[in-house]
């Protein structure tokens, strides 16, 4: 199980055009993965789990990853965060 | 026998092909309990393969005919298909509750709807989502049941098409080598599906109540958009005089096609402009192929309306750059400000409901409110002002102060755009849409500080009225040759006039033909309109005498109603049929 804490710093938040790359960026690995947003975990495969987030500019989330390619998973999903601009 | 479907006549042309019904199949169906929990899923796999197939044929077809950004809408469906909680939920509730694949799909699609409904008022987005949703689950639910959903990207044959009324997502879809013409139960001359067909040069009918009751798929009709009828089950000799009138019709427009590099001027020489209505910078195609002297109108809305977001000024510069660029050099753009409310809204900009959102907070008094993104449009536009000659209009403008608000965020952009050492030019004008009575009757004091007026004759003639355009029931008062419309046209061009400005009209009643001898005596100067009409009025311009005219426009002023101006037209000008 590998997981790390991101500062969404994006004006408009993991929104349309972000959120499908991270999408697309998880459901190249096999473990299973979760964004967790205030108390709540969505798939991070899922496009309307992670919309259903609603993550807005400033707020801190938590990506874990549980599965044989987990700490590949975490170190892509970080690339796609920081290219997408969303996070510092 | 023939029989026939008669409605308003919206776009020129003769078209002879199959009908094809744009509209949705009856999707319902029973919930029941099922045994075989397998079986069930195995047709929701198949369901949701086929939907899939479905969906990158359309994307690829999109992406080839109108660009991967257009494509992109159906890239978000396939993923709403790919999407593991979507599709693991559906399972669960066969699983779970041995109901059949339909009522456990509409009941997981229904939950995810509910909840980015709910989510909408405080995230736009969520609420294209939850459309995406519901796209994706009529599309399978089709499937499930056995239906063909109409995929108008998907035509491969010639076509009119038979729509209760076509929406602009609708129209984007449609492949101009195929689709010949339609007709559609709802709408009047200016409602989007018809305004589409005149720009795409296909003949229309709108407003038949009953079109897509009373034609079966793939029968063949003929639909004649010069008289507004349509012919069900032609006899041979119908289709025979039917083909010869659609050789007419194309041989007069070889005719006029002889007028494109020509300068527009009337038989004394009396020059007009000629410009072009645009809503993207792929309509420029069009504004050179008809020979138009420049944009007239280009209506900045659908890089609002056609966007996920707000779009950015890089965005919006590029595509003013390039409208800049496509046109002659000595050429005019007329770019209008964001023209948003009404009947047109952004998903992800939710707007106050309103009472009478044509009333309401539209146009300019949303960008003087919303300042930020105003601004962000007033840059994107000065900073292309380097590459052509840019005038900028306000939409919806009532009063002075409205102007003065939005000319002093101008000049504050431009300061600090120049300050920043950004290539602006000193010749940006501009001006007012003139559309609110108010603003008509005002046009002398307004005349002393704008640059230009251009009359967007629809919404006048509807606010003067007090007439909604797109109602059938009360469309006998869309009146543009009615004196009182004519009287606040005159006025506003006699105004701009007597302070040396210019005076420009940007809707239909600019390439109506009879129209133009009246406005011609008034002394308009630019006439814009779509980019089709253009041709055929400067062929008629060309064998008008506009010193004559101007006795025209006076008695059309002093006359009584609209049908007795266009008696008097008619009577004085044979030219304008």
């Amino acid at each position: 199980m590998e997981s790390r804490e991101f500062n969404i710093v994006a004006e408009a938040g993991i929104h349309a055009r972000p959120a499908t790359l991270l999408v697309q960026a998880a459901s190249k690995f096999a473990s299973d993965i979760t964004l967790s947003y205030q108390g709540k975990d969505v798939n991070l495969k899922s496009i309307m789990g992670v919309m259903s987030l609603g993550v807005g500019q400033g707020a801190d989330v938590t990506i874990s990853a549980d599965g044989d390619d987990a700490a590949d998973a975490i170190s892509a999903i970080s690339e796609t965060m920081a290219a997408e601009g969303l996070t510092d | 026998m023939t029989k026939q479907i008669k409605g308003i006549a919206a776009s020129n042309g003769v078209a002879i092909a199959k009908a094809y019904k744009l509209e949705d199949p009856d999707l319902s169906f029973d919930t029941r309990t099922i045994d075989d929990v397998q079986a069930e899923k195995s047709r929701l796999e198949a369901a949701f393969l086929e939907s899939k197939a479905d969906l990158e044929q359309i994307r690829d077809k999109a992406a080839a005919s109108m660009g991967e950004d257009e494509a992109e809408v159906f890239n978000a469906h396939i993923m709403v298909l790919e999407d593991p909680e979507f599709t693991g939920g559906i399972e669960q509730a066969i699983d779970n509750d041995k109901t059949n694949a339909e009522a456990a799909v509409k009941q997981v699609s229904d939950t995810y709807i509910t909840m980015f409904e709910s989510m909408a008022d405080t995230n736009a987005y969520m609420a294209e989502r939850a459309a995406d949703i519901r796209d994706v689950t009529k599309r399978v639910m089709s499937h499930l049941l056995n239906k063909t959903l109409p995929n108008p990207a998907l035509i491969n044959e010639e076509v009119v098409i038979v729509a209760h009324d076509m929406t602009p997502s609708d129209t984007a879809q449609l492949d101009r080598k195929y689709v010949k013409g339609f007709i559609t139960d709802v709408g009047g001359r200016t409602a989007h599906a018809a305004i589409m067909a005149r720009t795409l040069e296909i003949p229309a009918i709108v407003g038949t109540e009953n079109a897509t009751a009373e034609i079966a798929e793939d029968e063949v009709v003929i639909l004649d958009g010069m008289d507004g009828v349509l012919l069900q089950n032609p006899t041979d000799d119908e289709i025979k005089t039917y083909q010869e009138k659609a050789d007419e019709y194309a041989a007069k427009k070889a005719e006029w096609a002889k007028l494109k590099d020509e300068k527009t001027l009337s038989a004394d020489g009396k020059h007009f402009t000629l410009g072009a209505n645009i809503g993207t910078p792929k309509d420029l195609d069009g504004v050179v192929e008809n020979g138009a002297e420049g944009v007239g109108l280009y209506r900045t809305e659908f890089l609002y309306m056609d966007s996920q977001e707000l779009p950015t000024e890089e965005q919006q510069f590029e595509a003013y750059k390039a409208v800049l660029e496509g046109v002659g050099p000595d050429e005019n753009v007329t770019v209008r400000t964001m023209d948003i409310g009404g009947d047109k809204e952004l998903p992800y900009l939710p707007l106050p409901e309103e009472e009478n959102p044509f009333l309401g907070y539209r146009a300019i008094r949303i960008s003087l409110d919303r300042q930020d993104i105003f601004r962000t449009q007033l840059r994107a536009l000065i900073r292309a002002s380097a590459f052509g000659n840019l005038w900028i209009m306000f939409p919806m403008v009532a009063t002075l102060s409205e102007f003065r608000q939005a000319r002093d965020l101008f000049e504050e952009e431009k300061a600090k755009l120049v300050a920043e050492g950004v290539e602006v030019s000193d010749n940006i004008k501009l001006g007012i849409m003139i559309e609110i009575p108010a603003a008509a009757v005002l046009a002398d004091k307004f005349a002393q500080e704008v640059d230009f007026f251009s009359i967007g004759t629809n919404d006048l003639i509807g606010y003067s009225m007090a007439a909604d355009r797109g109602n059938d029931k009360i469309s006998y008062l869309y009146q543009p040759y009615n004196p009182s419309i004519l009287r606040l046209v005159n006025y506003v061009i006699k105004s701009a006039h007597k302070y040396g400005k210019f005076a420009a009209m940007c809707g239909e009643m600019a390439g109506d033909p009879i129209a133009v001898p009246i406005l011609m005596g008034m002394g308009l100067d630019e006439f814009s309109m779509s980019a089709t009409s253009v041709l055929s009025t400067r062929s008629l311009m060309s064998r008008l005498n506009a010193a004559d005219l101007e006795g025209l426009a006076e008695k059309a002023i002093d006359a009584e109603t609209n049908e007795d101006v266009i008696a008097l037209v008619k009577a004085e000008v044979p030219e304008a049929e």
